[in-house]
C-alpha cells in the first residue's frame, strides 16, 4: 500500500523547489582543472596510485572518445560541453569504515537523505558514493564471511586485481560509444560486486549516489560478478541538487551472471533538471541465468539509458522493466536492448512512461534474436500516458529476428487521464492533484510493486511532487 | 430542517446547446428518501451528475444549496466534504490503485488528521461484512475488472466508509439480482436515518420495495411533472409513464 496520502501533507508548501536541492559547502581534497586532456587522466590516475594497465586503459580510452561522433540518433546532446566540466574531484583522504568517521557536512547531506535510517532497517551493507569516491562503505559481517564482495571499484582494483582484471569491461568495451569511452577514460567510484557460488543475498544490497559539485561529472563504475547459481540484489538510488549550469553524470554498470545465477539491479534516478543522464548499462546471462532490470528516470535534462541484456547462454532469461517521467524541458530517450543468442531463450520489456507540461518520453527499444537461437520468446510492453497535450511521447522499436521458431509480442498504448476518472475520484474528497497522482501511481504500479518498499514509497512521493503545480 | 434545495435548475451538456434539465424543484431534508423515477432520457441521470459537479455538464440557470451552501459554486471534492455522495451507475476503474488505497486516501479527505491504520482496517472489514463483501476485494484494483455486482456493492461500501449526509444513488438496482438487491438496500437503510437523506433514481419500482422511499417524483424530460408519497411508485409499476408524457 502506498502513503499518498500521508506524503500529501508531508510535502504540502514544498511547492515546485527541488525538494533535495540543497548543497553543502564543497571541501576538496584535489580537484583537477575543468576539462580534458591527457594530462589530467594522468593525474586522476597518478592520485589513485593505478596499476600502469589502468592507465594506459584510461589513455587509449581517451583517443576513442576524441575519435568517436557525439550519437544524433536520439535526444539532443548539443547542449554538453565538455571543456567546462570537473572530471575528478575527492572530497576526502580514505574511504570511511563506518558512520563515526564520516566527515560532518557529508554526513549532513547523508542525514537528509535517511541513508542511516534506511540501514538500520534492511540494508544489507551501504556504499555510498559522494562526489567521486565512495567515503562511507559497510559490508554486513556474514556477508564478508560468505565472500562476498561489495566495495568501490577503487579499491577493488587494489585489493581483488586478478579477480577485478579479468572482468574489467568485458561486457562493455570502451569503444562501444563515445560516452562509454569517455567513463573508461576517466571512471571514478562506483561498486564492485562478487557474489560466490551459490551464495544468495537474501536482503538488497544498496549504494546512494549524490553529485555534489558545480559542473561535476559523475563517471562511476559499477562491475558486478553473479557466480553461478548465486543471487543478487543490488539497489541504487540518485538524487542530485540543483544548479544552474549543466552537469554530466555518464556511468558504465556492466555485469557478468554467471550458469544458473540470478542478478537483479533497481535504479531510481531522481537527477535535477539540468542533468545529461548518459548511462551505459550491459549484462550478460549465461546457460539458466536470470538478469533483471529496474529503471526508474526521474528529473534531469536528458536521459538516455537503455539497460541491455546478452542472453547468451542456453534458457537465460532477460527483463527490463522501467518507468520514465518526463516534465518541462526534459526529454527521457528510455528503452531496453535485449539480445537472443542461445535456444530457448525468454525475454520480457515493460515500458512505462510519463509525459506532462511539455515534456518528452520516448521509448527506444531494439530486440535481437541471433540465427541459432530457436525457440526464443520475448514480450515487450509500451505504455505511455500523456498528461497535457504540450507533451510528447514516441516509441522506436527495433526488432530484428533471425529465426523463424520464434515467438514475439509488441504491445504499445498511449493513454491520457480521463476527465470522468478524474471526477470519479473527487467525487470521493481528493483534490485534483491527488486524484491525478492516484492515476499515475496506478499507472506505475507494475514497476512500484518490484520495488523494495522505501523505494516504492519514495517513487509514489516524487510521482505526486511531480504532479503539484501540473493541474489547475 | 431542509438540507438540500434545488431551484429552477436547467442544465445542459457542455460545448452543446441541448437543455436537459428545465427547471427542476426539489427539496430533501436529513431523514427522507425522495425516490426520483422517469423514463430513459428523461435526465435522471443528469440531476445526479449536474448535482456532484460533472464537468460534462453546465447549469445554466437556478441554483442549489446544501444547508445554506451554494453548491454550484464548488468542484465535485468539496461537494464531497459538504457530505454529498454519488453512487454511480457506471464507476470508473483506476488499474493500479487498489481498493484499500482508494478507500483510505478517499477517508482521510474527509479528516484533518489521518486515520490509523487498524482504525481503517476494522472500519471497511465491519462494512465489507455488512455488505456481504469479499475482503479480498481490498487489495484488488479499483473497479478493474469487477462484475456489475461487484461494482454496486463497491460504491455502496464507499457509501458506508465516507457516511455522507446526501446519498445520490443512480440507478443502483440495475443491473442486480435480487440477493445483491437486498445486501445493497440492506446497506443503504444502515444509513439513511437522521444523519443523512438520500435521492434514488430509477426506472423501476423494484429497489423502492427495498429502500423505501418518504417523497416519489416522476421526471420526464427534464422536469419534475408529479410529486407524491410511495402509492406513486406503485401506480407507476402499474400504469407506466405514458400518461405523464403525454402532459409534456
Amino acid at each position: 500500500m502506498s502513503a499518498l496520502e500521508n506524503d500529501a501533507a508531508a510535502i504540502a508548501g514544498i511547492g515546485d523547489e527541488y525538494r533535495y536541492g540543497f548543497h553543502d559547502e564543497e571541501k576538496p581534497v584535489i580537484k583537477v582543472d575543468r576539462g580534458l586532456n591527457e594530462g589530467i587522466i594522468r593525474q586522476i590516475s597518478a592520485h589513485k596510485n593505478e596499476p600502469q594497465w589502468m592507465l594506459d586503459f584510461r589513455l587509449k580510452s581517451y583517443e576513442i572518445f576524441l575519435k568517436k561522433p557525439m550519437p544524433h540518433w536520439g535526444a539532443d546532446l548539443s547542449g554538453i560541453d565538455f571543456d567546462n566540466i570537473f572530471y575528478y574531484l575527492k572530497p576526502a583522504e580514505e574511504t570511511a569504515r563506518t558512520w563515526d568517521d564520516v566527515p560532518e557536512d557529508i554526513k549532513n547531506t547523508f542525514e537528509r537523505l535517511g541513508i542511516p535510517e534506511a540501514e538500520r532497517k534492511f540494508l544489507a551493507g551501504v556504499g555510498a558514493q559522494y562526489e567521486s569516491e565512495v567515503v562511507y562503505h559497510n559490508l554486513q559481517k556474514d556477508l564478508e564471511d560468505l565472500g562476498v564482495l561489495f566495495l568501490d571499484t577503487d579499491q577493488a582494483l587494489h585489493l581483488h586485481p586478478e579477480l577485478f582484471r579479468e572482468h574489467w569491461a568485458t561486457v562493455i568495451p570502451a569503444n562501444d560509444n563515445k560516452f562509454s569511452a569517455l567513463n573508461s577514460a576517466v571512471w571514478s567510484g562506483g561498486s564492485f560486486i562478487y557474489v560466490p557460488k551459490g551464495v544468495k543475498i537474501e536482503l538488497p544490497l544498496q549504494a546512494y549516489f549524490r553529485i555534489n559539485a558545480q559542473n561535476m561529472g559523475q563517471f562511476e563504475r559499477t562491475l558486478i560478478i553473479v557466480d553461478e547459481g548465486a543471487y543478487v540484489h543490488y539497489v541504487e538510488g540518485c538524487t542530485a541538487p540543483t544548479y544552474s549550469s549543466d552537469s554530466l553524470h555518464s556511468a558504465v554498470v556492466e555485469i557478468i551472471v554467471r550458469k544458473g545465477g540470478r542478478c537483479r539491479y533497481t535504479t531510481i534516478q531522481n537527477w535535477s533538471n539540468n542533468v545529461y543522464n548518459l548511462v551505459t548499462k550491459r549484462a550478460i546471462a549465461e546457460e539458466d541465468a536470470t538478469m533483471e532490470w529496474v529503471d526508474g528516470n526521474l528529473g534531469s535534462k536528458v536521459t538516455m539509458k537503455y539497460p541491455a541484456v546478452i542472453l547468451k547462454g542456453a534458457r537465460s532469461h532477460g527483463e527490463v522493466l522501467s518507468i520514465a517521467f518526463a516534465g518541462d524541458g526534459q526529454h527521457q530517450d528510455a528503452g531496453a536492448k535485449i539480445t537472443h543468442m542461445a535456444a530457448d531463450t525468454s525475454s520480457v520489456i515493460t515500458s512505462k512512461s510519463i509525459s506532462k507540461n511539455g515534456g518528452r518520453a520516448s521509448y527506444r527499444g531494439l530486440l535481437r534474436v541471433n540465427k541459432g537461437a530457436h525457440r526464443a520468446r520475448s514480450k515487450v510492453v509500451c505504455d505511455a500516458l500523456i498528461l497535457d497535450e504540450h507533451s510528447q511521447s514516441d516509441t522506436f522499436p527495433y526488432i530484428n529476428i533471425g529465426e523463424n521458431d520464434v515467438d514475439i509480442g509488441h504491445e504499445a498504448t498511449v493513454s491520457k487521464i480521463g476527465e470522468e476518472q478524474l471526477y470519479y475520484l473527487m467525487s470521493r474528497g481528493l483534490n485534483e492533484a491527488e486524484a491525478s497522482a492516484m492515476i499515475v501511481a496506478g499507472f506505475v504500479e507494475p514497476i512500484t510493486k518490484e520495488l523494495p518498499l522505501e523505494y516504492a514509497v519514495e517513487l509514489n512521493r516524487l510521482i505526486l511532487l511531480q504532479m503539484e503545480g501540473s493541474v489547475g | 430542517m431542509a438540507d438540500l434545495v434545488i431551484r429552477n435548475l436547467h442544465a445542459k451538456i457542455a460545448d452543446s446547446d441541448k437543455e436537459i434539465l428545465r427547471g427542476i424543484d426539489l427539496t430533501v431534508s436529513r431523514g427522507e428518501i425522495h425516490a426520483i423515477m422517469g423514463p430513459n432520457g428523461s435526465g435522471k441521470s443528469t440531476l445526479s451528475h449536474v448535482l456532484m459537479g460533472h464537468p460534462g455538464y453546465e447549469v445554466t440557470s437556478g441554483e442549489v444549496t446544501f444547508d445554506g451552501t451554494d453548491v454550484l459554486e464548488l468542484g465535485p471534492d468539496e461537494r464531497s466534504k459538504l457530505g454529498l455522495f454519488l453512487c454511480f451507475q457506471y464507476p470508473y476503474a483506476v488499474p493500479g490503485v487498489t481498493v484499500a488505497n482508494f478507500l483510505r486516501t478517499a477517508v482521510n479527505a474527509h479528516r484533518d488528521t489521518p486515520i490509523r491504520i487498524p482504525e481503517f482496517r476494522k472500519q471497511m472489514a465491519d462494512a465489507m461484512d455488512l455488505l456481504e463483501v469479499d475482503r479480498k476485494m481490498s487489495s484488488r484494483y479499483l473497479n478493474d475488472g469487477f462484475s456489475g455486482g461487484e461494482k454496486k456493492r463497491l460504491e455502496i461500501l464507499q457509501l458506508a466508509m465516507l457516511k455522507p449526509q446526501l446519498a445520490i444513488l443512480d440507478e443502483t438496482d440495475s443491473g442486480l439480482d435480487i440477493d445483491a438487491l437486498q445486501i445493497v438496500a440492506r446497506g443503504v437503510n444502515h444509513h439513511v436515518g437522521a444523519d443523512m437523506g438520500a435521492i434514488v433514481i430509477t426506472h423501476y419500482q423494484r429497489i423502492l420495495d427495498h429502500i423505501r422511499p418518504s417523497h416519489v417524483h416522476v421526471l420526464i424530460d427534464g422536469r419534475i411533472v408529479r410529486s407524491g408519497g410511495p402509492e406513486l411508485a406503485h401506480e407507476l409499476d402499474a400504469a407506466g409513464y405514458a400518461s405523464h408524457m403525454a402532459e409534456v
